[in-house]
């Protein structure tokens, strides 16, 4: 018997916040997440904690705002069109350095799309969850552990950089149950929240929470200290699982639960004796440019797996930077590519490679 | 080794339970597991399924093209399904309703009227249950009382009475 826990991907991310010490929660219902809250408002008042069905995804994220300005650890969850909702109150909390963890359990778009899964949201989460110079923290679990795992590290990464971080999960992950052991969740040193408004007693300064700078210079500044800690991020935050991608012509390149799906194909593919490998970015934000880019030293070509019409492409292009061709393959409004297309897919690099 | 399974039929015949009462047990006996279930605007009376893997090995594609063993609760998921399950697969069939018979002869088909025997023996809404038994004895997957003690141990006090209906069940449909 193991101490495992057999969960939804939803609900271990809820316990896994709880786990970590967050005891609020703000969120608007929208399949294929609701569980998250529905678990949430059973469990955080039993810890003292609070979880509030708020009347819109746009009040929600600025509660949100609000109890990660008092310094507490805060989550919110939603799913693609309430995550664009959202965006606004977004923009404010990383234009006041405010840690928080927003959950996205993707599904089909545009507009109210489908209930599916998909992975079509990878522009707005790493290029434009909300106006501005910005960016957030975007991780990308591949199982239910790691949706409690990632949760885990989100919330200390978010604090240690103050900023936001998002989970970037799908429907799939979201309503699939694996085992879970929260016991091996690795944690780090979390910094104090001397800048949290919070209540002074008239016993120091009052710190203010704000996104408005009226002066464009002081505003520069701001920016400019905030894109430093930005370089941190990407020169030491960027990280990726390499699977088998040592002597790989074919390197596929997928996050997610459709990195699984590729897996299931790669390990079909070798059985036939075609040399491809997996790059799954488990950060999209920071991207795993560099381990990209060194493996394309050596491979021949390049495929981009995704549920869109093809979006984290770009970003592998970009770190290929021509060296390789790069080709994608990819299903869209909640439809899940399965391992045979990938195989086929495969495949077919696989002739024109030997060609 | 990897099993895949695929329970299918109508929302409320317990589909997702059966499923999940598979992948528990097989993470209590130390087993990678998934169980994804489909999921829409349904609820008692649209489709239902839910494909578990049981694996040694780490699971990659939580999704099930191909079942090593299909469970088919009725008519719509059997024309759906029943192509799909791989060659020397087994298929378990809710003969009570459904009225066809397959003519493959590539894999090993079992046609149990679960949901008239359910009724029969006054455990009605049990036939998932009465279905897990038969899958026992067809596979060997797990020992039979160590199955009934996970099945049981997902029971909670508040619905004590559901005990022995489940072990009349799983029986039931072991002995068929």
């Amino acid at each position: 018997m193991s101490n495992k826990v057999l969960m939804k991907g939803t609900e271990a991310i809820a316990q896994a916040a709880i786990e970590c010490g967050c005891k609020y929660y703000f969120g608007y219902p929208i399949t294929p997440q609701t569980e998250l809250s529905e678990y949430m408002a059973k469990k955080l008042p039993k810890v003292g904690g609070l979880c509030l069905q708020a009347e819109s995804e746009v009040a929600a994220i600025n509660m949100t705002l609000g109890a990660a300005a008092a310094g507490t650890r805060v989550i919110t969850s939603s799913s693609s069109p309430g995550i664009s909702l959202k965006s606004e109150g977004i923009s404010y909390m990383a234009g006041c350095d405010l840690p928080c963890v927003i959950v996205n359990v993707q599904r089909g778009g545009p507009g109210l799309g489908g209930i599916q899964p998909s992975q079509q949201d990878y522009y707005q989460a790493t290029r434009g969850v909300g106006h501005g110079d910005l960016r957030l923290l975007v991780l990308a679990p591949s199982s239910v552990q790691e949706m409690a795992q990632l949760t885990v590290e989100a919330f200390d990464m978010a604090d240690i950089y103050r900023m936001p971080a998002m989970i970037l999960a799908d429907g799939a992950l979201g309503q699939m149950m694996e085992p879970v052991d929260f016991d091996s969740i690795p944690r780090r040193d979390i910094p104090e929240k001397p800048w949290a408004a919070c209540g002074h007693n008239n016993e120091r300064k009052k710190n203010i929470v704000n996104s408005l700078y009226i002066d464009p210079q002081v505003l520069e500044n701001v920016v400019d200290e905030r894109y430093k800690r930005y370089d941190v991020i990407e020169e030491t935050e960027a990280r990726c699982e390499e699977y088998l991608c040592e002597d790989a012509d074919i390197v596929l390149v997928s996050f997610g639960i459709t990195a699984r799906i590729c897996k299931t194909a790669i390990k079909a593919a070798r059985e036939e004796g075609i040399k491809v490998g997996l790059i799954r970015p488990i950060t999209l934000w920071p991207f795993p440019k560099k381990n990209i880019a060194a493996i394309a030293e050596n491979a021949k070509v390049f495929l981009s797996v995704e549920m869109s019409k093809g979006q984290m492409i770009d970003d592998v292009r970009l770190a290929v930077n021509g060296k390789a061709p790069v080709h994608f393959y990819g299903r869209t409004g909640g439809m899940i590519p399965t391992p045979e297309a990938v195989l086929e897919n495969i495949k077919k690099l696989a002739e024109e490679i030997n060609a | 080794m990897t099993t895949s399974i695929l329970f299918s039929g109508f929302g409320g015949q317990g589909i997702l339970f059966s499923g999940k009462a598979m992948a528990k047990s097989a993470m209590y006996e130390g087993k990678q597991v998934s169980w994804l279930p489909s999921y829409g605007p349904e609820m008692r009376g649209g489709a239902a399924n839910c494909s578990v893997i049981i694996s040694d090995e780490e699971i990659g594609a939580p999704i099930i093209s191909n079942p090593d063993v299909l469970v088919a609760m009725n008519l719509p998921s059997y024309d759906k399904f029943e192509p799909t399950v791989k060659a020397d697969g087994l298929m378990i069939v809710d003969s009570s309703l459904v009225n066809k018979k397959s003519e493959r002869d590539d894999i090993k088909v079992c046609y149990i009227p679960a949901t008239a025997l359910a009724s029969e023996n006054g455990i009605d809404g049990m036939a998932n249950v009465i279905v897990l038994g038969q899958i026992l004895k067809l596979t060997g997957m797990f020992d039979y009382d160590t199955f009934l003690s996970y099945l049981l141990k997902g029971i909670p006090e508040s619905k004590a009475a559901l005990i022995e209906k489940n072990k009349k069940a799983l029986k039931l449909g072991y002995d068929f």
